[in-house]
């Protein structure tokens, strides 16, 4: 299992695509940070835009409005991690490299729990890189907006902690669903199309509907921003979240179970 | 060069590849059908057969990456799956694509290298072997057919393993990397190591193989030397008489059961053209003067290794249209 873990993890470093999906990461970060952050921040002082149902508006507190920016990576970044962990499995198809795959290593558990854990290292990167973005530059804009950052602020210190914890472990659903579905270009475009589309207007609609609303806080998205333990839709009055543990233990289930399905469809069939 | 060959001899399945009673379905098709077959150590076998005959799917059975509808295929004795370190036994090379086209030829080898249990180095080592030293940190997307055939080549020998496993190694090699290739397994060969090659051409490995396993329609048709194979080779002779009742009347006189009538797109009525095996044509001229049997046709026909092959693969051409491009009138 070991030698298998290091295979998987030289053929992710000997590729380009880690780092080019690391530096739109950083670039895409970036950006929304400091336009949330310059946002929120504009609309505070005022509190008085009228938001939707609220006396109070969307006006945040220093502390929500910090948490906020600084856990945009699992709220809107973790599609990176999620694709890096899919492209680790459906790549090996795309290529054909699938075969001396499983001819250095034939037990196909093994192979896939290989995939599973060389996630974790690469989800870290990714979380450890997207979350001191956002805090980077929420911070820079807080500032400069006259807003307090709240860096030294515990519960911010352990929101980006788990912010971190989410990322890593979003980088192993990515394998187990790249194992489900092995179509590189498919699993790409379904990544996308759930995370930036679908799930988003699921959470607002299934909110709007009584009986529903506690649906949404299952959906692997939502699980993501509980481990982190706070969120852009959460601090917005969209959708609750899970308490962190539980958002945990479902996104951790949605990787097992992706890669169980993986396991007995793709990684059962014969490889021809 | 790599390591002795001592190491294969110590076991009393080392080396051995055995296919037993193999039978793959894919849906209705029978892409392989109770195949069995053996293969040794210390010599090059080539298993040969047309496109589509069922030779890269029993490959892959043989690896582990295909399940078999029926029968087993071993390697030393155990199913691939069941080998430990299984890059330490068997090199294999199956598709000349299955290569990351954004890796460097040594990065695609160090892939692999934590498996085989070897350091970087050994990398560099089989690089050097198979003559990639210069493209070693070159993007394997820029590489040519042949290169990938010599980085696929060079994957397989990364364990020192004592079975090699080559599907089609010499497609897109030019003259130079056959002849190249031909030494290669050769040597590896005397080294006591077990050579497996497919290919679908058996021109192409003629000078390399010590043994054949001929298959067609994912059945066996033919399994020995290449020595025994090349006694089915023959001569024979095609002969147009515009007598054709006395070059029939003659020829079953001085070769009972050696001949046959064919056509000819010489022949009229009246005449006649039939071919004789076994036999040269100066042999038949002379018979057929002696019978004064007027010949307007005398042409050699040499059935070679490759025409055997054809033959026994079920390819071969009819007799009456390979006779009508012979040429060489005598």
């Amino acid at each position: 299992m070991i030698a298998a873990l290091r295979s998987e993890l030289r053929k992710t470093m000997t590729t380009r695509m880690w780092w080019v999906l690391l530096l739109t990461m950083v670039v895409y970060m970036a950006f929304l940070a400091g336009v949330m952050a310059f946002s929120f921040a504009f609309e505070a002082p005022g509190a008085g835009a009228a938001g939707p149902g609220g006396e109070e508006g969307m006006a945040l507190a220093p502390l929500d409005l910090a948490l906020t920016v600084y856990t945009l990576a699992p709220t809107l970044g973790y599609v990176f991690p999620v694709i890096m962990g899919a492209l680790s499995v459906s790549g090996e198809f795309r290529h054909m490299t699938v075969t001396p795959t499983l001819l250095a290593e034939p037990r196909r558990t093994v192979v896939l729990g290989a995939k599973l854990l060389a996630g974790l290292p690469i989800g870290l990167l990714y979380g450890v890189v997207g979350t001191l973005t956002t805090i980077g530059t929420g911070a820079a804009v807080l500032a400069a907006l006259g807003e307090d950052p709240m860096l030294t602020d515990p519960e911010v210190l352990r929101t980006a902690a788990l912010a971190v914890l989410a990322m890593t472990v979003w980088a192993v659903v990515g394998v187990g669903f790249g194992a489900a579905l092995k179509n590189q270009v498919v699993a790409v475009v379904v990544v996308l199309a759930f995370t930036q589309l679908v799930e988003p207007v699921l959470r607002v609609a299934l909110g709007l509907v009584e009986s529903l609303q506690e649906v949404p806080k299952w959906l692997p998205g939502a699980a993501g921003e509980a481990i982190a333990g706070a969120s852009f839709y959460s601090a917005s009055g969209i959708n609750e979240l899970l308490p962190r543990w539980q958002g945990l233990v479902v996104l951790i289930g949605y990787a097992l179970v992706l890669a169980a399905v993986g396991r007995l469809t793709t990684l059962r069939r014969d490889i021809t | 060069m790599i390591r002795s060959a001592g190491h294969a001899a110590t076991d009393d399945h080392s080396g051995m590849v055995v296919v037993d009673h193999l039978s793959k379905s894919f849906g209705a098709v029978h892409a392989v059908e109770d195949l069995s077959f053996a293969v040794g150590p210390g010599r090059v076998t080539g298993f040969l057969g047309p496109n589509g005959a069922g030779k890269t799917t029993t490959l892959r059975m043989l690896l582990g990456l295909v399940t078999p509808t029926s029968g087993s295929a071993t390697i030393d004795g155990r199913p691939y799956r069941e080998i430990a370190r299984p890059l330490r036994v068997v090199g294999a090379a199956l598709e000349a694509a299955s290569f990351h086209p954004g890796r460097t030829a040594r990065d695609h080898l160090r892939v692999y290298a934590p498996q085989v249990g070897v350091p970087d180095s050994r990398c560099d080592e089989v690089l050097a072997m198979t003559g990639l030293t210069e493209a070693a940190r070159r993007r394997v997307g820029g590489f040519s057919l042949g290169m990938r055939q010599r980085l696929g080549l060079a994957t397989t020998l990364l364990g020192d393993p004592r079975v090699l496993v080559l599907d089609e190694p010499a497609n897109g090699l030019d003259p130079e990397g056959i002849a190249w290739l031909r030494s290669f397994l050769r040597h590896l060969a005397r080294e006591g190591r077990t050579v497996l090659v497919s290919s679908h051409v058996l021109s192409e490995v003629q000078q390399t193989v010590d043994d054949v396993v001929i298959i067609a329609r994912g059945r066996l048709v033919h399994s020995s030397s290449l020595a025994e194979l090349d006694a089915l080779t023959e001569r024979a002779v095609t002969v147009l008489s515009p007598d054709g009742m006395g070059l029939r009347t003659l020829a079953e006189d001085r070769w009972p059961g050696r001949w046959e009538t064919v056509d000819h797109p010489g022949a009229g009525a009246g005449t006649g053209a039939v071919l004789v095996r076994d036999v040269d044509a100066a042999t038949v001229g002379a018979a057929a003067f002696a019978a004064r049997v007027e010949l307007h046709e005398l042409a050699t026909r040499t059935v070679d290794l490759e025409d055997v092959f054809l033959r026994l693969t079920g390819q071969a051409p009819a007799e009456g249209q390979s006779a009508s491009t012979m040429g060489a009138v005598a």
